[in-house]
């Protein structure tokens, strides 16, 4: 089973979202898949360390769940999406690359990135780690 | 069967959703050498699926796999 690979293309920044990419990320590094995460647009403010530290936010069309959502996953003792990202990263071969023109947009800077950041690319760097595997835009 | 096999170590992972009960056996396993078993005690109602998807990609061995009333224990055998 040698080369299989997950590539997401991480789009959105609200928690629902956030929360499938950290636990698909994870299993497949534990089941010995090569992971390549691309945050881009509201994805990328997410692993900036202001979003990181930032109160997390719910998609509008369910704002109302997400007081108790995530009551429930402190009950779980459930870990956040990034808790996620970074043991995927412990636990297998788990690339996170950052969106070089949404930096722009946003006036980020590689310092501002979170520290499970590998890489500042482009679309083509992307497309080239993700070729011959699935990927998904989230 | 399962009651002859030596188990090396013991992974309790009960109250754990997923992804916790795999990416504690990805752990766990590196934890034990190649030929020795893996206990795993699992709440989690996918760990059965899931742990034998994990074990099928990473290639490692189920020896047993037993529901205890809400617990499910499963044995790996690191194969690799």
């Amino acid at each position: 089973m040698a080369g299989k690979k997950l590539s997401i293309i991480v789009f959105s920044g609200t928690v629902d979202k956030l929360m499938p990419v950290g636990i698909l990320a994870s299993g497949a590094a534990a089941s010995g898949y090569e992971v390549n995460l691309f945050f881009t647009f509201w994805g990328l403010n997410a692993i900036t360390k202001n979003g990181m530290q930032a109160q997390p936010q719910i998609d509008k069309n369910y704002e109302q769940m997400g007081p108790m959502m995530m009551k429930r996953m402190m009950e779980m003792k459930f870990p956040m999406w990034h808790q996620l990202v970074k043991e995927a990263k412990d636990v297998g071969e788990v690339k996170v690359y950052a969106c070089s023109t949404t930096m722009e947009f946003f006036g980020i800077k590689k310092e501002h990135l979170a520290d499970f950041v590998d890489d500042v690319v482009g679309v083509a760097t992307f497309l080239d780690r993700a070729e011959g595997g699935t990927t998904l835009f989230i | 069967m399962a009651q002859d096999v030596k188990i090396t170590k013991t992974l309790d992972v009960k109250g754990m959703y997923c992804p916790g009960p795999v990416m504690e056996t990805a752990k766990a396993i590196k934890q034990i050498n190649v030929g020795e078993v893996l206990e795993v005690l699992a709440t989690d109602p996918a760990a059965k699926p899931d742990i034998e998807a994990w074990a099928r990609r990473t290639g490692n061995q189920i020896l047993d796999i037993q529901q205890q009333g809400g617990v499910t224990r499963i044995l790996v055998k690191r194969a690799k």
